[in-house]
């Protein structure tokens, strides 16, 4: 277990311990709008330098480098937009939401941060539609930036930045977390992702202008980058992974909740069994698995508690990162439930776009009911692993796909993960007669 | 695709393939012969990529990988495996997927034996299902309008029909609702997909998911016997006609990349209904005695032969001739049959009788010169990308559906720029560059400023009721864009008007064309948008006054047609008014009327009544009785199209075949025959046996068209443009400016729209309901100054006289102007137009 980080290393949470924090009054006392107006006493070109020697990775999900994606705007193409994804929606992620509730200014600041930088004077944030309370906190935020001239005409009476953030509702579609489809959302059309190429927004985006969109986390971060400097920012954390990243952590753990730790250099037994963040497993329970970055991602097991909260490591083991969703599990989890669960989210969800992803995953869903009611063949485990191959060929990390978006594949991983190593609780749903017949003709071990 | 500098070398399951430089894989390979299976790529649309059967190995330099073949342009060195068993796996994949929820329903389903997803399961599924679980379920069919049903449960989501309607034809009134497996195709709510293109989705449809009311359950695709034709409307679109036990049943789109890409309006793919109607003459008719023996005194039609008949009529033209000459004869109408049948009748009024009172049009069109007589232009010509295109025309999306998905095409994806010099808006106008919609009979003047760049505006600062810097704006995008080709779509957009508004507007366009094509440029030229099926077959073949065969004036080729015809008219005869004006003064002895209702169609209706009261003996070649063939004393029943072979001529000139399909009912013959027979009992023998025999006479008599042979015409695949034309357009000259409106008043813009009181329209019992209710449309601005509320049935006064009709606000209407649909079922706009004036105003107020 690495050292406990100590508390001054908490960058985007340290407000969440005041009552009001949420409040102009409470941000401006503990130091708010200090980035912005560090920011504008600066060149534009340089506060974008600044991201870029934070190398701050986007937080989303991809952990794309956030000062390498500003840059590819097309030149001399106006106007362009800044896009707030605050659809945060993956099954176990709740970071976001916290960040918004908690602290909508900081994520108002780093907006006005980054439309600074970028020059652009249009931003929307879209945040989820079942976020209720974090749109409420959004938008009166909004109301006490636009009245004290932080956002609005003239910034800070800047003669020559005016920037206006528009607060948009989602609908309650998982896919809209998806950049593109976001976008389309936020055009007034169904959340479906765009076709690539152009792989990126900033070149093609909203309404067919350049756009930045970037995660609330990412966001979030720019204050205090700004107000800090790029180099104390790449200071903290591991060498390729910068600053600190928060987690979720929910599941079978003692203390439950949302953690800012050192990126890069925590590992998964720290933040899963630190006292200071979950606090280990219930008393008694061990550890079965965990899903190390949301629903989407292959599940890890006990032999991986020891890989850092690093995106280069846990991808090398075979998932990812993700969005900073943990969900533990321990020995009390009926795994082909738990696995039926999260299959069900993406059948639910699939945007209907792609044959695979569409009647693949809903497919998948309707064998792991079956599995569950009892009605399961013992064909239906090899089954699965064929439709699954059917969506994301091969069943490989990081997964080739069938389909336009991951959406499809997502729902491969939780069942290659439960069927690799836990193959048994399947059959034992698998009504005795029919694995005695199995095991008589040799199909099944 | 020989050509080294602009091709692309790519390999396809080992053969090298040259392909076009921005080209789907897909199509690529298609070219080669290597079919990739698909169900959502459609070559006329954008790609999508949703069904993802086209997934195949791809290489470009990265190792093999599954990409959709539909969505990866070629590139260099590339090389695709369509073969391999990764993409096998993944292709029996996506067919199991798409089989799972759809019903297999084949032996009930129309699509059964034409089905996309049907062959390519037995060429590339897994030929087995593992899905045991339910499928899931809709409520089936579901109307999506009257003439489309939509099966909820077959639907594989492709997306075709909902691109089609986006897309192409504009309407996007059908679209993607819920998510997941629950995904499906849906109107809106009490929105339903009311577009004149819903037919086109049931083509495109890879399941049986969308069927047309007209033909569910009325074949099965193997017992069809089809040929490929052309349907007579103006644009000519190529179809496929199908046909079980002697009956059409359906019509398909022909993929002509010259003309309609596939596509057809609803009002053309439907209308074959009303060739199968009961309601078709199928034996001739003479008025007389309940024994069949002509009369014309008897009160009314009765069954006779075909000799009675042909006698009746040769009989009383020779009477006619002997009594009063030959011009006491006059032939209307024929702009609906083939170029052969068109020309067995010119030569029979021209050639036999002597009468060069003939006219196909009905004072509704433009004249012969304005056609024929102006360069020329094709619709490709007018959809190059980046050229202008300058609407002088009726509402293409009404009357011409074909050429407005061309024309949306080429402004949508190739950067054409519309500008629209109409009295009123158009289906384009939201998507046009400029909106110069001007006041009734006012086109010349905008004509001129857009034209000649003298821009004088009137005190209110504008030319003919369009803003001057509009004007002058447009004039400017015009000069910008004079290196592209610039076309004039050129019709008659109002039928409240004089014609002579309309030619002068032209005249004014084409006195820049020299200018326009200096220095290499592609200059301008006019491509005409009439409304009869092959009105501009029936120019070419010269069923116009002072016109002979070959767009050549009587003058020019009277001399070496006498040596083919033995004589031609002494002098020029008269068009259609100066026709029914010389019958009302009963100097028409014989009236001959070719598939025409002037009772319904002409625009001055007393004068038509006047002239079918005065005429001597009416004798109409018809495929119904219509308000004026019942009024004739010897009705032929006519063969219809699919009845009979022959070719058609576009607006562009282009010459296709049109073939045969199913016998005429009764019997009914062919107008060549008709008018050949009748021709040998005036004593000429034209020694025609065949549409084939009419044709070569044609190409060895008519100059535009000599030696243009049938074979030529077959070989050339889209057609045989006809270029040549001896005909000069004649500038009319002394327009009178029409008068200002006074406050009071509205000036009237009366155009057709597509489902009107026509006749294959109103045959079709499909189409027949579809005619929309009768509404004068006003400016939201104008109810307050004329005094009326928005939805009032108000009380309409012009110098013609007085109609009722409701009053509805449209926003496309300009203030000043009011409009309203003309050959309409409920209110009939002609009791509104006055002969005597140039416009039509109107009042209206409250009962």
């Amino acid at each position: 277990m690495s050292a406990p980080a100590p508390p001054d290393l908490r960058i985007i949470t340290s407000r969440f311990e005041f009552e009001d924090g949420h409040t102009l009054a409470g941000y401006e006392r503990t130091g708010g709008y200090g980035g912005l107006r560090r920011a504008l006493t600066m060149a534009p070109a340089d506060v974008h330098g600044e991201v870029r020697i934070a190398s701050l990775l986007g937080r989303g999900g991809a952990g794309f480098p956030a000062g390498v994606k500003w840059g590819f705007c097309p030149p001399g193409v106006w106007p362009r937009y800044l896009v707030v994804n605050g659809d945060e929606s993956e099954p176990g992620t709740y970071k976001d939401r916290l960040l918004m509730e908690r602290d909508p200014h900081q994520l108002i600041e780093g907006c006005l941060i980054a439309c600074y930088a970028l020059g652009l004077s249009q931003c929307f944030l879209y945040v989820r539609g079942e976020m209720a309370h974090a749109q409420e906190r959004l938008a009166s935020a909004l109301n006490e930036a636009y009245e004290a001239g932080y956002a609005g005409a003239n910034v800070l009476g800047a003669e020559d930045f005016s920037v206006d953030i528009t607060l948009h509702w989602g609908a309650g579609a998982y896919i809209v977390g998806e950049e593109t489809a976001l976008i389309e959302s936020l055009e007034g059309n169904r959340g479906m992702p765009r076709l690539k190429p152009p792989y990126f927004p900033a070149s093609i985006g909203l309404y067919g202008q350049p756009t930045i969109v970037n995660n609330v986390e990412t966001l979030s971060n720019l204050p205090w980058i700004v107000a800090n400097g790029g180099e104390a920012f790449a200071a903290m954390g591991a060498e390729s992974s910068t600053g600190t990243r928060v987690f979720a952590v929910s599941g079978h753990v003692a203390t439950p909740g949302v953690f800012e730790v050192p990126f890069g250099t925590t590992t998964f037994r720290d933040i899963i069994f630190d006292p200071r963040y979950a606090g280990g497993m219930r008393p008694g329970r061990t550890l079965k698995t965990f899903i190390p970055g949301g629903a989407s991602s292959p599940w890890f097991f006990d032999e991986h508690l020891d890989l850092p909260l690093e995106k280069a490591a846990v991808d090398q083991a075979g998932s990812m990162l993700g969005s900073g969703a943990i969900v533990v599990m321990d020995d009390t989890t009926d795994v082909v439930r738990a696995c039926h669960n999260v299959v069900r989210f993406f059948a639910r969800e699939s945007c209907g776009k792609c044959t695979p992803c569409r009647e693949g995953t809903s497919w998948l869903e309707k064998i792991l009911s079956r599995i569950l009611a009892g009605q399961g063949r013992p064909q239906d485990l090899d089954l699965l692993m064929d439709v699954c191959d059917n969506i994301s060929p091969g069943i490989k990390w990081p997964p080739r796909q069938t389909t336009i978006c991951p959406l499809g594949p997502s729902a491969v991983s939780p069942i290659a993960s439960a069927l690799e190593r836990f193959r048994g609780e399947f059959e034992a749903y698998l009504p005795a007669a029919a694995v005695s017949v199995a095991t008589s003709s040799g199909a099944a071990p | 695709m020989s050509d080294q500098e602009t091709s692309v070398n790519i390999t396809v399951n080992g053969q090298p393939v040259q392909a076009v430089p921005g080209e789907w894989v897909i199509a690529a390979a298609e070219r080669a012969g290597v079919y990739i299976p698909r169900f959502c790529y459609h070559p006329r649309m954008s790609s999508v990529g949703m069904c993802r059967m086209c997934i195949v190995d791809i290489d470009t330099g990265r190792g093999p990988a599954l990409q959709p073949s539909c969505m990866v342009a070629v590139s260099e060195n590339m090389v695709v495996d369509t073969t391999s068993e990764q993409t096998r796996k993944a292709q029996d994949g996506v067919l199991e997927f798409l089989l799972l929820n759809h019903p297999l329903d084949c032996p009930v389903c129309d699509k059964g034996g034409e089905c996309p997803l049907q062959d390519q399961t037995m060429a590339y599924g897994p030929g087995e299902s593992r899905f045991v679980e339910e499928k899931r379920h809709f409520e089936k069919p579901i109307p999506v309008n009257s003439l489309v049903y939509l099966d909820r449960e077959r639907c594989i989501l492709c997306d075709r029909c909902t691109r089609f309607a986006d897309e192409v034809a504009g309407d996007p009134l059908i679209t993607f609702q819920d998510r997941g497996d629950q995904t499906q195709v849906n109107t809106f709510p009490d929105l339903p997909f009311s577009s004149y293109f819903s037919g086109n989705t049931v083509q495109i449809c890879p399941v049986g998911a969308l069927t047309a009311v007209p033909y569910r359950f009325k074949a099965r695709p193997w017992d069809l016997t089809e040929v490929e034709s052309t349907y007579p409307n103006p644009m000519g679109d190529r179809v496929v006609v199908q046909a079980s036990r002697d009956q059409v049943l359906r019509y398909q789109g022909v993929d002509s990349d010259a003309v309609n890409w596939g596509w057809l309006t609803d009002k053309d793919r439907f209308a074959f209904e009303a060739g199968a109607s009961d309601l078709r003459l199928k034996t001739p008719l003479v008025r007389g005695t309940p024994l069949g023996r002509f009369d014309p005194a008897g009160q009314e039609l009765v069954e006779a032969t075909w000799g009675q008949a042909l006698s009746g009529a040769a009989e009383a033209i020779k009477a006619a001739v002997a009594d009063k000459g030959p011009h006491s004869v006059a032939v209307l109408g024929g702009a609906r049959l083939p170029n052969e049948d068109q020309y067995a009748w010119a030569r029979l009024a021209k050639g036999v009788i002597g009468t060069d009172h003939v006219d196909a049009q009905l004072d509704d069109g433009l004249p012969a010169h304005a056609v024929i007589g102006l360069p020329r232009a094709t619709v490709s010509r007018a959809c190059a990308p980046g050229g202008t295109v300058v609407l002088l025309a009726p509402d293409p999306k009404e009357e011409q559906g074909t050429l407005y998905l061309r024309l949306r095409h080429a402004i949508v994806n190739d950067g054409v720029q519309l500008i629209e010099l109409t009295p009123r808006a158009t289906g384009l106008s939201h998507l046009a560059a400029f909106r110069l919609h001007h006041r009734p009979g006012e086109a010349a003047a905008v004509a001129a400023a857009l034209m000649g760049g003298h821009i004088e505006a009137g005190p209110d600062g504008a030319i003919g009721g369009v803003a001057a810097v509009d004007v002058a704006a447009a004039a400017v995008a015009i000069a910008d864009r004079s290196d592209k080709p610039i076309t004039v779509v050129l019709g008659r957009p109002s039928l409240a008007e004089s014609a002579d508004f309309t030619v002068g507007a032209a005249a004014e366009l084409s006195r820049f064309a020299n200018l326009l094509s200096a220095g290499g440029r592609p200059g301008i030229a006019f491509l005409p948008a009439l409304h009869r099926g092959n009105v501009f077959g029936a120019l070419d073949m010269g069923l116009a006054p002072g016109l002979l065969p070959g767009r050549i004036s009587l003058a020019e080729g009277g001399p070496a047609l006498t040596e083919s015809w033995g004589s031609v008219p002494a002098a020029p005869g008269v068009g259609a008014r100066g026709i029914l004006q010389a019958a009302a003064e009963g100097r028409i002895d014989v009236l001959i009327l070719l598939g025409v209702d002037p009772l319904g169609d002409f625009p001055d209706r007393r004068l038509a009544e006047e002239a079918l009261s005065g005429a001597g003996v009416i004798v109409a070649s018809e495929l119904f009785l219509n308000p004026s063939s019942a009024r004739a004393h010897i009705v032929f029943p006519a063969a219809g199209f699919a009845e009979r072979r022959g070719t058609h001529t576009n607006l562009e000139g282009r010459i296709t075949a049109q073939r045969q399909v199913v016998t005429p009912p009764g019997t009914a013959r062919a107008d060549w025959a008709i008018a050949a027979e009748l021709a040998r009992r005036l004593g000429a023998d034209f020694g025609f046996s065949s549409p084939e025999d009419v044709w070569d006479e044609i190409a060895r008599v008519a100059p535009s068209h000599r030696g243009l042979s049938l074979e030529a015409i077959e070989a050339a695949g889209d057609g045989a443009l006809v270029a040549d034309s001896s005909i000069a357009f004649a500038p009319p000259e002394g327009i009178t400016p029409v008068p200002a409106v006074d406050a009071y008043s509205l000036r009237l813009v009366a155009a057709r729209r597509m489902y009107d009181r026509g006749t294959l329209v109103q045959h079709a019992p499909s189409l027949a309901g579809l005619a929309p209710g009768a509404v004068l449309a006003l400016n939201p601005y104008d109810f307050d100054r004329v005094g009326v509320e928005p939805g009032a049935v108000v009380q309409v006064i012009s110098s013609g006289g007085e109609v009722q009709a409701p009053v509805q606000a449209d926003p496309g209407v300009p203030r000043g102007t009011a409009a309203l649909g003309y050959n309409h079922p409920d209110l009939d706009v002609r009791d509104l137009v006055d002969p005597g004036t140039a416009v039509t105003d109107l009042r209206v107020q409250t009962r």
